[in-house]
């Protein structure tokens, strides 16, 4: 890495993200956009980047509408952190379904085709479209669709679309403060010296007593 | 005036380097701190990662929250520019579509190199590395032993700075005194590494890497490293003084501003610019060797990027440096009268025994680890901690069924979390979301671990690079085609990772993510993808089957030296940049050598 160092702790974290399957939906969303190119080989680094500056965003407003809804099922605010959509997880999928690169062509069509199914689902069952329904609703539908292992035949489509929804919307909100805070995260500060864990938490994991050094026998501890 | 163009270059060159990375930088160093005239050409742009390196960003920050994309193959803040898996305009070639025969080679476009964004892993290869035909009978064995590098794999540790422990195990060599600086603590994960792996014999020790866990010693290194010069120990002494110690934050791969890891561009490069010894030209995309009447290389020629015209420079001494592939693909391209079939290539082995790392990797969920509090785990970026190769009898007395070794890295920690780190979590989660997502998402944070194999693949007559017959790049320069193949050494072995991980895994309480693969061919990652390959002009001590001897000289042209990976006749486990580095030296030291007595 390392320059493999966030690509390996993206593997160690996950599997990493599904890539171009043959689960791929054989057609393709008509929307209208333009052949674009990325940021290229030798963007600048040091700047914070605006979604929607480097290629247009693609959604419309229902799609939006539709996303907000969904991934705030997905993560709504609880005591601890707020929801999704109000840390800009909607922009950053809006960036991500717009963006010129492969993955994420793979992705409009997976993301914008599981957004209308999950809107005209919605006015099936409720009569409404899936922002206007209750929470009792929107969980009804999502319990059919949230594991690809259980979802029944009929959903599977949907299903695998709900899963990569539920990885974006979780990169989305995790890469943000709240996001981070959410989950204790507190490095990414400069600090005089690196000490390692406290002596507490390694006693409670009875590692106390774990040495790094080679006893003079060569026998390891 | 340190940074010049191409119209400002002089004639009077002692030597030309050609890159500027690892072998590039340490050549261009120690050439330039004891008195030659060293022009330096880089293919890539001038970068300075002063300003350039995103410290402290966050992926909120970046585009598409920092993943990879076709255009930053290793994600927005990589310290790669212009280059990746793929360089605009500069292809390559495959021999074949089968994905086993297929060589991936990763190539940045930048001052320094790939040292601005790699693993800073810094191992030294042990006295069995340089015997190794000797040992099992199989590939080749080095020109030189262990004695004739470590002094400066010393110099080397001491120069950029290199954490770790001297711990006596077999084929790991300790340092010489006060070269290592002291590791850094290992974190929560790590201890339950070294615990429950040293319960089913797998050690586990410090990991070896080029962080600055405190300032360089600057009062005495710098006698050790230049003795009897006195302005290159002035010059050394004052640049330690300004690199800063880490602090602990933000990742090495995006390179480090503050100068408190190795890259050419922070530790290499600015003492020798300060010798005003070294000149530097960028965007100087160097294609050929060529050669005087009297048989000796006379200069280079290169693209200029910038205008596309070819240009010349000229030295008494041509040292290649340009990654090993890149520098075969000179000599290839350097065709005259002399050597129809490329510079250097009596032999016919320029090309041949290209090798990479073995690499296989494996995940798991460990139980033992999760709703732990808060934690600072961020550290030195990775690898307090790593297991150095430790079957070494058993291996010997063929009860492996494969001839050499693998250490392991492991990849954990409470990081900071990226777009994929809550990822495909359904196999623990069984598909939750909501608030409960939310609280799957606390309790599993920090509870995983990465395990990735790093082990030796044996030189063989399959894997070889050639220039394509037809292929040019945008300058019309012949690109290379790559041929490879692994022998059961190498998928036996990383079956064999497969099983150790697992092991650990449940050593520890964890679950596997997925299985183990059992099938080797399956489990070993692509050539190439380690981005560790070396070989390609193997010194030896015989012309006819060698490119180069033990100083990297060329059997062929003696005022011709490869000083990087390319010379490398086996490929051990322990990464190779600090080999690249310590043997670049002791060829630099030749070379001066050489010059001195008017050899050259």
């Amino acid at each position: 890495m390392d320059r493999r160092t966030t690509i390996k702790w993206m593997l160690a974290a996950s599997a990493s993200m599904p890539l171009i399957s043959k689960r791929a939906p054989a057609d393709v969303v008509t929307s209208k956009v333009p052949v674009l190119k990325g940021y290229g080989t030798d963007p600048i680094l040091t700047r914070d980047y605006r979604r929607g500056e480097l290629w247009p965003l693609v959604m419309t407003d229902t799609q939006r509408r539709t996303a907000a809804a969904l991934c705030d099922v997905i993560l709504p605010a609880d005591d601890v952190s707020p929801s999704a959509s109000s840390v800009g997880v909607v922009d950053f999928l809006a960036e991500w379904v717009s963006a010129p690169y492969d993955q994420q062509k793979y992705d409009r069509t997976l993301i914008l085709r599981g957004l209308a199914w999950i809107d005209t689902e919605s006015k099936r069952r409720f009569g409404k479209s899936f922002e206007a329904i209750n929470e009792t609703e929107q969980h009804a539908i999502c319990d059919d669709i949230c594991s690809e292992k259980r979802a029944k035949p009929r959903f599977a489509r949907a299903a695998n679309f709900f899963a990569r929804y539920r990885d974006l919307t979780a990169g989305g909100y995790y890469t943000t403060p709240a996001g981070r805070k959410d989950v204790q995260y507190i490095g990414n500060v400069p600090l005089k010296s690196f000490e390692g864990a406290p002596r507490s938490v390694l006693q409670k994991l009875g590692l106390a007593d774990v040495v790094m050094r080679t006893l003079p026998q060569g026998k390891l501890t | 005036m340190p940074f010049i163009t191409p119209d400002q270059i002089s004639e009077k060159y002692d030597v030309i380097v050609v890159g500027s990375g690892a072998a590039g930088g340490q050549s261009a160093y120690t050439l330039s701190m004891e008195g030659a005239k060293v022009l330096m050409l880089e293919a890539g742009r001038k970068y300075d990662p002063q300003t350039e390196t995103p410290m402290f960003q966050t992926p909120d920050q970046a585009p598409l929250g920092g993943s990879s994309t076709a255009d930053k193959n290793f994600g927005f803040y990589d310290a790669t520019i212009d280059g990746g898996w793929r360089v605009p305009g500069e292809p390559y070639v495959q021999s074949t579509d089968n994905p086993a025969g297929r060589f991936d080679w990763w190539r940045p476009r930048m001052l320094g190199g790939r040292t601005n964004h790699w693993g800073r892993i810094a191992l030294r290869n042990g006295p069995y590395d340089f015997k190794v035909m000797t040992r099992d009978g199989l590939g080749f064995d080095w020109p030189l032993s262990y004695a004739d590098v470590a002094p400066y794999y010393d110099k080397v540790e001491l120069l950029v700075g290199i954490y770790g422990n001297n711990d006596g195990l077999e084929n790991t060599p300790d340092s010489g005194p006060g070269c290592l600086l002291p590791p850094p603590p290992p974190i929560v994960c790590d201890l339950l590494i070294a615990q429950r792996a040293r319960r089913i014999g797998v050690p586990v020790i410090a990991g070896h890497r080029a962080v600055l866990t405190r300032q360089l010693d600057f009062k005495n290194s710098p006698a050790r490293l230049h003795p009897g010069n006195p302005r290159a120990q002035q010059i050394i002494a004052q640049d330690m003084r300004q690199r800063a110690a880490c602090f602990w934050a933000t990742p090495c791969g995006r390179g480090c501003a503050i100068r408190a890891n190795y890259q050419s561009t922070t530790v290499h490069l600015p003492p020798a610019l300060a010798t005003g010894n070294l000149d530097i030209v960028t965007d100087a995309m160097v294609h050929e060797v060529t050669l005087g009447r009297d048989g000796l290389a006379d200069g280079v020629s290169f693209i200029d990027r910038k205008s596309g015209k070819e240009r010349r420079a000229s030295a008494r001494v041509i040292v290649l440096a340009a990654s090993s592939c890149e520098t075969v693909r000179i000599l290839l391209n350097s065709k005259s009268a002399h050597f129809a079939h490329g510079l250097a290539n009596s032999s016919g082995k320029v090309g041949r025994y290209l090798m990479d790392t073995v690499g296989a990797s494996l995940g798991g969920q460990i139980p033992l680890l999760e709703s732990l509090p808060p934690l600072n785990e961020d550290g030195a970026s990775e690898s307090h901690v790593y297991t150095p190769w430790w079957l070494y009898k058993e291996q010997l007395a063929g009860k492996l069924g494969f001839a050499r070794g693998y250490h392991i890295e492991y990849a954990d920690g409470r990081r900071m979390p990226g777009v994929s780190t809550f990822a495909s979590l359904e196999w623990l989660t069984g598909g939750s979301y909501g608030k409960k997502f939310k609280e799957d998402v606390r309790r599993y944070y920090g509870s995983f671990v990465g395990f990735d194999g790093r082990g030796e693949m044996i030189p063989n007559e399959k894997s070889y690079c050639e220039l394509d017959p037809k292929v040019k790049d945008q300058w019309g320069i012949a690109v290379l085609r790559f041929h490879w193949g692994w022998s059961d050494h190498e998928t036996r072995q990383a079956a064999h990772m497969q099983q150790t991980f697992k092991n650990i895994i449940e050593a520890m309480g964890g679950r596997v993510n997925g299985a183990p693969q059992s099938d080797g061919a399956k489990a070993i990652q692509t050539g190439g993808s380690l981005i560790h390959e070396v070989g390609g002009t193997i010194m030896g001590s015989d012309p006819k089957n060698s490119v180069t001897n033990q100083w990297g000289q060329t059997w062929d042209v003696k005022n011709v030296f490869v000083t990087d990976g390319a010379v490398f006749p086996s490929n051990a486990d322990k990464n190779p940049t600090l080999t690249i580095m310590a043997l670049a030296w002791r060829a630099s030291d030749h070379i001066l050598d050489l010059m001195r007595r008017r050899e050259l």
